[in-house]
């Protein structure tokens, strides 16, 4: 099992040629509190960089990008009743929605986590 | 944010953790370590303190200046007794609004303005521009404003200042704390009970330290103070009021006191007067979505049934306490009435809403002690 990164501050965690995709702790952080999430329909397809989702806070709405090329299997419909879990827990039960892998080589051009927390500390 | 004005308490807001943010030229606190939603719930429940000194604090005082003030603002200023204050608009002769603001009546000869920080040099420009040369202003750049608002505002502040336990809404006094002198005034704009106190720059950081230091209160930044101002309808200059919408489009026919109706003499009474008895062409409302769950946010567009434009949100998002989506906008007359069916156009979708009452959450203002 491999977590990686985006610049977009979302998490992708591969288990063969699935992945499960959230938004990162430093993500939530940013954006407050969570208010309303949109989630894709399974079954879509997405390319890379397409928006999919959408994240509202207490401050302003913020797209959620596929992270890779693939088509959306489950989305996590929790969310729609407790959005506050992208809050409480969002590299875990707040997992936005999993997605099927059409070319797994567009992972290397992801982070690992150690870049990534470079990469947000570049930004702060 | 090199630019900016920077306020008299940045490094008292920093040191309790503010993020800042650009607003009206000044670098504002936006939210502190509680966030917005913490510090709106707080403000509701308990007591919120605010750093509103970006807003314009105006004297304007000299002979025929009631008169002369009345020409520019559809309110009764006459009528007013001192220590009084009243919300009015600063109006164009196209019946639009150059700005929105509080007057507050001190002397016969003698007001006191606050307008809004991103419109106060517009404002100062207009004022001198339409008022007698005799009338002497002065920008009070040299004061902060701040706001303490919730419901035991009141109960927190007169332990401090005492005569805050005198003041009923929309009343101030010129009084001093710790020797030091203030305008407390009994006014906000949260839809709370609370109080803005006028404080020279030189004492801001003792009376921000003597406010802290009580239990009820908490630092709320710009981010709650707009949400906790769209839950109870308030209008927010820029976004609901603007050069091009009438006092009566944005439903503030209140603010206009009965002799004003009838005699006019304001900029603008031709319009405003004759849509205030014919009907204006479009009215604020507020909008709630079918889902009651999806925001709308700023500039979405509204539809009809036939998919044609009938409207725009002019601010929205959500209203922790309301715990939901609060929206505000401009429909066309006809799609006025609450209950009116209307879409929104969200992401390409288009999302189910009805007009409502832009009142979301009750206003709790002292009227009488």
């Amino acid at each position: 099992m491999t977590v990686k990164y985006t610049r977009e501050h979302e998490w992708i965690r591969i288990e063969g040629d699935s992945a499960t995709v959230g938004i990162t702790f430093y993500a939530q952080e940013q954006l407050g509190d969570v208010v309303f999430v949109e989630l894709p329909e399974a079954d879509t397809s997405a390319d890379q960089g397409a928006e999919v989702a959408v994240v509202e806070s207490v401050k302003a709405a913020s797209d959620i990008y596929a992270p890779v090329t693939g088509t959306i299997i489950e989305s996590n419909n929790e969310l729609s009743e407790r959005p506050e879990l992208v809050n409480e827990d969002p590299e875990n039960d707040g997992w936005f929605f999993k997605m099927q892998l059409s070319d797994p080589s567009e992972l290397d051009d992801l982070l690992d986590e150690a870049d990534y927390q470079v990469f947000i500390q570049e930004e702060l | 944010m090199t630019d900016l004005h920077s306020l008299a308490l940045e490094s008292f807001h920093s040191k309790q953790g503010a993020k800042f943010a650009p607003f009206a030229g000044y670098k504002m606190p936006i939210q502190y370590p509680l966030g917005v939603k913490g510090e709106h719930l707080h403000t509701r429940e308990s007591v919120g303190l605010f750093d509103v000194s970006h807003m314009g604090q105006l004297l304007v005082e000299g002979p025929g200046i009631t008169k002369a003030l009345e020409t520019l603002v559809p309110a009764a200023l006459r009528e007013m007794v001192p220590g009084q204050i009243r919300y009015s608009q600063l109006t164009l002769n196209n019946g639009g609004i150059l700005d929105d603001l509080m007057l507050t009546r001190w002397h016969d000869t003698t007001w006191g303005l606050v307008v809004n920080g991103a419109c106060k040099h517009a404002d100062m420009d207009h004022l001198k521009a339409m008022l007698p040369d005799s009338v002497q202003m002065t920008y009070l750049d040299t004061h902060a404003l701040i706001a303490v608002q919730g419901p035991k505002a009141r109960h927190a502040l007169t332990r401090t200042i005492p005569e805050a336990g005198d003041l009923v809404f929309m009343r101030a006094v010129q009084t001093t704390w710790n020797g030091h002198p203030i305008t407390l005034s009994c006014c906000g704009y949260t839809g709370e009970d609370g109080y803005e106190i006028s404080i020279a720059n030189t004492h801001a950081q003792e009376l921000a330290e003597a406010l802290t230091a009580r239990e009820e209160t908490t630092w709320v930044g710009l981010g709650a103070r707009n949400s906790l101002r769209l839950e109870t309808g308030l209008c927010l200059y820029g976004n609901d009021l603007t050069t091009e919408t009438t006092p009566i489009e944005a439903d503030l026919l209140w603010s206009i006191q009965k002799r004003r109706r009838t005699d006019g003499g304001f900029l603008g009474a031709d319009t405003i007067l004759q849509q205030m008895n014919d009907g204006a062409p479009r009215k604020r409302v507020g909008i709630a979505p079918a889902d009651g769950r999806t925001p709308l946010r700023d500039h979405t567009i509204l539809n009809n049934s036939s998919g044609n434009e009938v409207g725009e949100i002019t601010s929205g998002g959500f209203g922790p306490t309301f715990e939901g989506p609060v929206a505000m906008g401009y429909v066309t007359h006809n799609m006025s009435a609450p209950g009116t069916e209307l879409f929104a156009e969200v992401r390409g979708k288009s999302l189910p809403c009805t007009v409502c009452d832009p009142i979301f959450v009750q206003q709790r203002y002292v009227r009488a002690l």
